[in-house]
């Protein structure tokens, strides 16, 4: 029981919400050493596998461009596109966005999303100012709440779109795992299996993300109710 | 041939760059603390890969305790918002070319570099086609923008330090729990969880069953925060003996779906912090936790609708 350690300490922390990165350490740090190992073991075999996993970082290289773009108006534009779309509502937006998300992913194109390069330069900033062109200004917390969704939009898309595509990790992680227990499948029965779970994930985020037109409304008139009270 | 370490090199040269703007910002009151952070982010970026293990988690324990004791953020705006407006109707749409050849020369990137070669030998590292065709795509994006928009040169490491900033310690936390992955397996907490799930869930029947596999894949995955980590476990605890072999489960159904039901704990777990809590940052939100609540009833709903098809198909 001892090697649970690590997982109560990460529970607690985030619950508490302390430092993540501390709690994360000091829960690798214990696990480790309840298994066992020295300090400086474990100390070396975290910064090994810290070392390791650098290219999850590589994402952020995009900062650079993205920062510019920014600089030079690009939000300021995307709102301005999309306040040329009568239709658009930020419901709307991010229901084609999931759309777009899920089909390329379904067809390998995983990379051609993602928080730093999409959600954050285009897709946030045209829900939001879809928003912004029926209700004028928004609470914080509506602004807040779209643009969680806009996130929410991009990983909902991805994981159960990327599924669909026979050459993508999981499918092959699945087929190298059953192979190791004797049993041998084809990806392409795999990737088919996912199809349905894929369709019901459209459907209910999809579903999600037009009531939060509704919800935006809502939390709008609301805040303006709220505003123009006479004060005693 | 082009290898993972170049990226590294970008990368190093990039958090670098944001620890020197740090160091001149004396509108930042924190402005060292953000320094020495970014700073050892970028030796590991240079040299983690000739450091020995131990320095190299000695390093990433001086990054640790720099961020618990908290960083700062510069508070000097570099462009104002009216200058914005009117760059904005100067460029139009010409501003989304940079920002979306990053994608798309990822993607080609991905696809044509990965049977390119040069007097026999391959361009880039064929096992990691795509990282590097990011990050290759990312500085093809740069040179467009540069090209196009003509700033100061200063600005795009300017701006870099700004969203890093506004993101801080939680760009490192997606590594750190990767390495908390990696213990977690060296001290083998998945074994304990699986005979906890087995020794405690109820099993008794191919509903049951199927029901346990699912939620333990959600819950372990929680707890990872990577279905990859908990499909082996669960899938060997309770789908592969009970599920497929016990019940008589279509093998290829039960472990697809198996996966799938992972992916609903990815979308409502911290611990999946590049999903979950990178966005949130990047993003400015208020609540840490914004992303994941706008996720869980999409989750649950998934979650279920996994254990009824699995039910109705595997079964024939």
């Amino acid at each position: 029981m001892l090697p649970l350690m690590g997982i109560l300490i990460v529970i607690v922390g985030f619950a508490l919400r302390l430092n993540a990165l501390l709690v994360v350490t000091v829960a690798g740090i214990a696990t480790g050493m309840a298994s066992g190992q020295s300090f400086l073991d474990v100390v070396a075999a975290f910064g090994k596998a810290f070392v390791d996993s650098r290219y999850i970082a590589i994402v952020w290289l995009a900062l650079p461009v993205i920062g510019l773009a920014e600089r030079s108006g690009l939000k300021e534009r995307s709102r301005e596109v999309i306040s040329a779309i009568r239709a658009a509502t930020a419901g709307r937006v991010l229901l084609v966005y999931l759309a777009l998300r899920q089909v390329t992913s379904a067809l390998g194109l995983v990379s051609l999303g993602g928080h730093a390069q999409m959600v954050r330069p285009l897709v946030a900033p045209m829900a939001e100012g879809a928003a912004e062109n029926t209700h004028g200004t928004l609470p914080d917390a509506t602004r807040d709440r779209i643009k969680a969704m806009a996130a929410g939009a991009d990983n909902v898309g991805m994981f159960f779109g990327e599924d669909v595509f026979v050459a993508i990790g999981s499918i092959l992680l699945i087929r190298g795992f059953l192979e190791q227990n004797g049993i041998v499948v084809e990806p392409l029965q795999l990737a088919r299996w996912a199809i349905p779970t894929a369709l019901v994930a459209f459907a209910v985020h999809g579903t999600r993300l037009l009531r939060l037109d509704r919800r935006i409304a809502r939390e709008v008139s609301e805040a303006k109710a709220t505003s123009t009270e006479p004060t005693p | 041939m082009i290898k993972l370490e170049a990226v590294y090199v970008l990368m190093g040269l990039l958090t670098g760059g944001i620890a020197v703007v740090n160091a001149r910002d004396d509108s930042n009151p924190r402005r060292w603390r953000n320094t020495l952070f970014w700073g050892v982010y970028a030796l590991l970026f240079f040299a983690g890969s000739y450091l020995g293990d131990l320095a190299n988690g000695g390093l990433v324990l001086v990054m640790v305790a720099t961020a618990a004791s908290g960083l700062g953020q510069g508070t000097r705006e570099s462009v104002s918002i009216a200058d914005r407006l009117a760059s904005a109707i100067r460029h139009r749409n010409r501003l989304f070319v940079p920002v979306l050849v990053v994608p798309v020369a990822t993607f080609l990137g991905s696809v044509l570099l990965k049977d390119f070669t040069v007097a026999g030998q391959p361009l880039v590292d064929p096992k990691q086609v795509t990282q590097i065709a990011l990050g290759l795509a990312t500085v093809l994006g740069l040179c467009t923008g540069l090209a196009m928009l003509r700033p100061p040169a200063s600005a795009p490491i300017v701006e870099a330090r700004r969203l890093m900033d506004s993101v801080g310690w939680a760009a490192v936390l997606p590594q750190s729990l990767a390495a908390l992955g990696a213990v977690f397996a060296m001290a083998g907490v998945g074994k304990v969880v699986s005979t906890l799930a087995t020794t405690y869930l109820p099993l008794g029947s191919p509903i049951a069953a199927v029901a346990a596999y699912a939620v333990g894949m959600a819950l372990f995955t929680m707890i990872m925060g990577n279905a990859f980590a908990a499909f082996p476990v669960m899938t060997a605890g309770i789908g592969l003996p009970l599920v497929v072999q016990q019940y008589g489960g279509d093998v290829v159904i039960v472990t697809a779906i198996g996966m799938l039901s992972g992916f609903c704990g990815t979308l409502m777990t911290p611990m999946a912090a590049n999903f979950n809590i990178v966005p949130a940052a990047l993003l400015d939100l208020k609540d840490r936790y914004g992303v994941i609540r706008a996720q869980v009833p999409t989750a649950l709903i998934l979650l279920a609708a996994n254990i009824v098809i699995m039910s109705l198909f595997a079964f024939p």
